[in-house]
């Protein structure tokens, strides 16, 4: 099929079934999924430039789906959300600037690609190390069938600190448990998150939902729910930037957000039969794919 | 027990069906009278066609989840 507006053919249903996967792993996990459809989008002939705008928006739609579905599960924390979006877009906005400092003084390519592999690698290692502990610290072998929110964290010390900060203003975020934190502690770790999005690409879901659990404390379920919510925003905000830019075909994400708004719901309604703990443990090799991919284009110079 | 997961595996498959013949025939009518539309749009009307992207992704998300679930609720009463 031609898409007019990038000049490509691409097959429909290689779109569709592209969305479905990423549907299925950001409802399940709170990520956007840039990390593989960005690659793959590349690969089926689509210029880099409309990748990125165009990925964007599809995953807006998916995020409107996949948190919708959250919504009903009881996993958003609007306050929690609102806050971070504050966080997220100044972040990214600083993120963006960095790489234009780069570019300017060295390498960005080598730069950005060393960094992304170091943090893809340290959140991979680390996750796999906590939730493994943390399942045998619950003793919770098999996954939860009865739907139960139950959620253990075998390294809370970092959450402690966060939610120990006494700057004011501090609130209490009911949803996720927390009695009092200060909105400080909040903005930062959405910082960092909106950061790397704007210096990596993509929505950054793979370090803000893991930001959340470890640094804030929030359950992992109101985790991937406030996560996908607070993408709509930020991801919301970024379509907007690329496409005055020239940077986004509607009519490939429209395509690819069929199959992503099946994969959303599945992947969302997973999220009831399995605890914190086995969430994190399967999200924790998704960042390690990523390493490796932006390894692969270092060494075999494709950008 | 057998008999209840073909079942809903049945329905399941035929909601798939479903949704994928609706999906096919929303994308022949956007890709129909919409497409070149929204190809003007991109070359002459650049702030035009940012609010029209915005717009149809956000409708069609909305308009896609209350069709998954209803066709979800479908096949969960096939299931019973």
């Amino acid at each position: 099929m031609f898409f007019p507006i990038s000049g490509v053919h691409i097959n429909p249903l290689l779109l569709g079934l592209l969305g479905l996967v990423i549907g299925v792993l950001g409802g399940f996990f709170g990520v956007g999924g840039s990390f593989l459809s960005g690659p793959s989008l590349f690969s089926l002939g689509m210029p880099y430039n409309f990748v990125v705008g165009t990925d964007l928006i599809h995953i807006v739609g998916k995020s409107i789906v996949a948190a919708r579905q959250h919504r009903i599960l009881g996993n958003i924390d609007l306050k929690l959300a609102m806050v971070m979006v504050i966080g997220t877009l100044v972040g990214s906005e600083t993120g963006v600037d960095a790489i234009e400092a780069l570019k300017h003084s060295g390498d960005v390519n080598l730069v950005v690609g060393v960094t992304a592999i170091v943090v893809f690698t340290v959140i991979s290692l680390f996750g796999a190390w906590e939730s493994w502990q943390a399942l045998r610290k619950s003793g919770a072998t098999p996954p939860s069938a009865d739907g139960s929110k139950k959620d253990v964290l075998a390294f809370d010390r970092l959450a402690k600190v966060f939610q120990g900060v006494a700057l004011a203003p501090r609130i209490s975020l009911r949803q996720s448990g927390i009695a009092r934190i200060s909105i400080w502690s909040i903005v930062l770790v959405s910082y960092v998150g909106g950061f790397f999005s704007g210096f990596l690409g993509g929505g950054a879901g793979y370090i803000r939902m893991p930001a959340m659990v470890y640094l804030l404390g929030i359950p992992t379920h109101i985790a991937v729910g406030t996560d996908l919510f607070e993408i709509i925003i930020s991801a919301g905000y970024g379509s907007i930037r690329h496409a005055m830019n020239g940077n986004v075909d509607i009519l490939v994400a429209l395509v690819m957000h069929t199959g992503a708004a099946v994969g959303a719901q599945v992947g969302a309604r997973l999220t009831q039969y399995f605890s914190g703990p086995w969430i994190r443990l399967a999200f924790a090799p998704l960042p390690l794919i990523g390493a490796i991919m932006v390894a692969n284009a270092l060494i075999t110079g494709h950008h | 027990m057998k008999e209840s997961i073909k079942k809903a595996v049945r329905y399941l498959f035929f909601g798939l069906g479903i949704y994928a013949v609706l999906a096919a025939l929303y994308f022949v009518a956007v890709l129909r009278f919409l497409g070149p539309w929204l190809n003007w749009l991109f070359h002459e009307q650049r702030p035009y066609y940012v609010v029209a992207s915005i717009l149809i992704m956000v409708g069609q998300a909305v308009g896609l989840e209350r069709l998954l679930t209803a066709l979800g609720y479908f096949v969960w009463r096939g299931k019973k």
